[in-house]
């Protein structure tokens, strides 16, 4: 029988107080019972947030082990305050078969960590051309309800629309890297100032929003749903904002990383800032914050990448794209949204946990404290502060461009299912650390 | 200054130094005997992962002639070609004691990459990385026009210079803008619109699409190659039609000021950017800008390497 836990005297998202007696892995009540074996935490100043939802995770495994694997991304996820995290289908073998999908579930179970919920790609071999075993995947054991071909772009518009068209039978998603592939031959970074300086090839905002026009119009020509993955540009958040308004069934995420960082970091020439897509301007990183606020994003999403040293440890244009962003997620939601008092802490549950887990369908994630509900929550201390050590990450990888920052907001333990995977902040994973 | 890896890290007055100390060192290359012992002893690897006969050897010359051990390491027959990272080639120039690197590379930020890692601890000199610069060739390039146009002045205030061709693509115009501009010239850039950077207006130079307004009222003319590859990326539509906008031919140099020069960093497309009798016109100095290379790349070395230049009419 597992243990009892009685979290007491903490702040939830919607502001109220309220102690949390957890039992058999859900929310038993709010009440610690007479003669109560329960071992208490004081969450005296702490706030309580449903267990983080991440719909945007490369976790490697299968085939790209020496980056990361589902057990260490899973620790890496319980130390940022995640519940459930979703895995890109860009592995080896690339997860376009009812096979893979459920191998990666497997392993996310044996982890036991937090939820892993299993990303189909749209095409086979993530090559643009022929739709994979979409429906094989929606009915395996993965039950897979997004299907992305992340790290491409479904370029071609047929193939887009017969997706779109294809996943309606079970409601489910296309999430699209919004990327014209002819406009972003060889490019490098943001196209602008900067990279006209530094002499690399630039990534037009035009060519992510194009696409995103294109797909919203699709999507309401079809009738279906569609998400938009890491949007970065202020354009982006315009025709996003026109979609909603028209009615089309569209939801977008953005990454912590593009509501901080910006193009000029590329400067230093170290790949470390390289990403896909690239870091823009702050003109961008304000619309994307006030785009969130408002909710004309909807969520937050990691598209935490990892990379082995070697991949970065080159020129640029040699680097691989990709940052590391579960264990640091949280704080810079905390640093760019709630500090700036564009967001209070129920927004960050709102956008960071139950909507990412109602565009998923995510059964027993992204939860409101009602009892009978399962525990899946995080405790996060807002007025204690962290410095990123590259060195300490739970990820098998290093590539985290907040390396050396002071962040706010210390996670002092996550529940997944009624267990702590982080109690007093120390990760507890029945291994040693 | 430990580096020279973009015209950014010169101020104005380290600049004029070095074309001071160039002028001075070209003296040694006049001499019988070129030859000076300032850096014997020391150790400089020519670093050059991307082929380029005439600065490897102008950067060679220009260190022989300082009395250093020069070391070519080219990507042709090297662990380079083999697919050794730079980390890898670093640590082991650092090993074999390297007090300078001079390195050419075919990724923009290579130089920027070798003398911010932790790899090696030596001196880095950028001879061209990608499409970023090639501070030793704007030197060069202020040196010679500087030697023809400015009567003993040392900046180049008042004087107006057109850089024609492929900017987005190019090295030489990136570092040539920000140098000139920084000693007083007036540069305009003149190029297809395809061929014009997204983000120019942010430099510190004029920009044109018409080549015939502009050739009467300059200086200098500066023209820049065309690689044979940009014809296949819809820059432009052939180069036919690229010639007949851009291209100097002796119609344009008829128009040009008495006194104004034409340059070329080279290698040439005689009949492309540039026409066989305009290149080797009497107003062509593009001969010269390879001698002046050689000093300008002496006083790189002798200034980074000890720590000074070399006031005018110290060695006579």
């Amino acid at each position: 029988m597992s243990k009892n836990y009685f979290i007491s005297g903490g702040t939830l998202d919607s502001g109220d107080k309220k102690n949390l007696f957890i039992s058999n892995g859900i929310i038993a009540g709010y009440e610690n019972p007479l003669n109560s074996d329960a071992q208490v935490i004081d969450a005296t100043g702490k706030i309580i947030l449903p267990g983080l939802v991440d719909l945007h995770t490369h976790l490697r495994e299968p085939g790209k082990e020496d980056s990361e694997t589902v057990l260490s991304a899973s620790r890496a996820a319980a130390k940022g305050g995640f519940t459930a995290v979703s895995a890109m289908p860009n592995t080896s073998p690339v997860a376009d078969t009812a096979g893979v999908v459920e191998q990666v579930l497997r392993l996310g179970i044996e982890a036991g960590l937090c939820d892993v919920f299993p990303i189909g790609a749209v095409t086979k071999n993530l090559d643009g051309q022929e739709l994979s075993e979409i429906g094989a995947m929606a009915d395996s054991a993965a039950a897979v309800r997004i299907f992305s071909d992340d790290g491409h772009c479904v370029s071609n518009p047929a193939v887009m629309r017969r997706a779109l068209e294809y996943v309606k039978k079970f409601n489910g998603v296309i999430a699209q890297h919004a990327q014209d592939p002819e406009l972003t031959l060889g490019s490098q970074m943001n196209e602008g100032v900067i990279s006209s300086v530094l002499g690399l090839k630039g990534w037009p905002a035009v060519a992510e929003e194009a696409i995103i026009a294109r797909d919203v119009l699709l999507t309401e020509h079809v009738k279906s749903r569609l998400h938009v993955c890491h949007v970065t540009t202020a354009g982006g958040v315009e025709i996003i904002r026109w979609a909603k308004a028209r009615g089309i069934n569209v939801t977008a995420e953005v990454t912590p990383h593009h509501l901080l960082l910006t193009d000029d970091l590329a400067s230093s020439y170290d790949p470390v800032y390289k990403v896909n897509p690239p870091l823009r301007t702050e003109k961008d990183v304000h619309a994307l914050r006030e785009a969130l606020a408002e909710g004309v994003i909807d969520i937050v999403a990691t598209d935490h990448a990892p990379h082995p040293a070697e991949s970065k440890e080159c020129e640029w244009q040699e680097a691989a794209f990709g940052m590391l962003g579960l264990e640091t997620a949280l704080s810079i939601v905390a640093l760019t949204m709630v500090e700036t008092k564009l967001m209070d802490w129920h927004g960050v549950a709102q956008r960071f946990s139950r909507t990412p887990a109602r565009i998923g369908g995510y059964l027993g994630q992204g939860g409101s404290f009602a009892v009978g509900e399962l525990a899946n929550l995080t405790v996060i201390n807002p007025s204690a502060s962290w410095r990123v050590d590259r060195d300490l990450v739970a990820s098998r990888s290093r590539n985290t461009p907040f390396h050396g920052m002071d962040l706010p907001g210390v996670i002092s333990e996550t529940f997944f299912r009624g267990t702590p995977t982080i109690l007093n902040a120390q990760l507890i994973d029945g291994l040693t650390s | 200054m430990k580096h020279l890896l973009s015209i950014n890290d010169l101020s104005q007055s380290e600049a004029v130094g070095i074309l001071d100390t160039a002028a001075e060192l070209a003296k040694v290359s006049d001499a019988p005997m070129k030859k000076l012992p300032t850096l014997r002893g020391r150790t400089i690897v020519n670093l050059f992962a991307e082929d380029s006969t005439r600065t490897r050897i102008s950067f060679e010359a220009a260190a022989k002639r300082l009395s250093a051990d020069v070391i070519n390491f080219s990507a042709k027959g090297s662990s380079v070609s083999k697919g050794e990272s730079l980390k890898d080639t670093a640590q082991t120039l650092q090993a074999m004691g390297a007090d300078a690197v001079i390195i050419r590379h075919q990724a923009s930020g290579a130089a920027h990459r070798l003398a911010s890692s932790q790899w090696m601890s030596g001196t880095v000199i950028n001879a061209g990385d990608g499409t970023h610069e090639h501070p030793s060739q704007a030197l060069l390039d202020a040196y010679t026009i500087r030697k023809h146009l400015m009567h003993g002045s040392k900046n180049l205030d008042g004087i107006h210079v057109a850089i024609v061709g492929d900017i987005l693509h190019s090295r030489v115009a990136r570092s040539n803008v920000l140098l000139l501009s920084k000693l007083g010239a007036s540069v305009t850039v003149i190029a297809p619109p395809t061929l014009l950077p997204i983000g120019i207006d942010s430099w510190p130079t004029k920009v044109s699409y018409d080549l015939d307004e502009l050739i009467p009222q300059v200086d200098a003319v500066m023209m820049l190659r065309v690689q044979r590859e940009r014809m296949n990326e819809l820059f432009f539509p052939n180069a036919r039609e690229y010639s007949r906008y851009f291209g100097l031919n002796n119609d344009r140099v008829k128009r040009m000021k008495k006194d104004s020069i034409i340059m070329h960093p080279g290698p040439m497309n005689r009949g492309l950017e540039i026409t066989a009798d305009v290149a080797d016109s009497a107003r062509s100095v593009i001969v010269e800008q390879v001698s002046n290379g050689v000093s300008v790349r002496m006083a790189i070395l002798y200034t980074l390497l000890t720590g000074e230049g070399i006031e005018s009419g110290a060695l006579s």
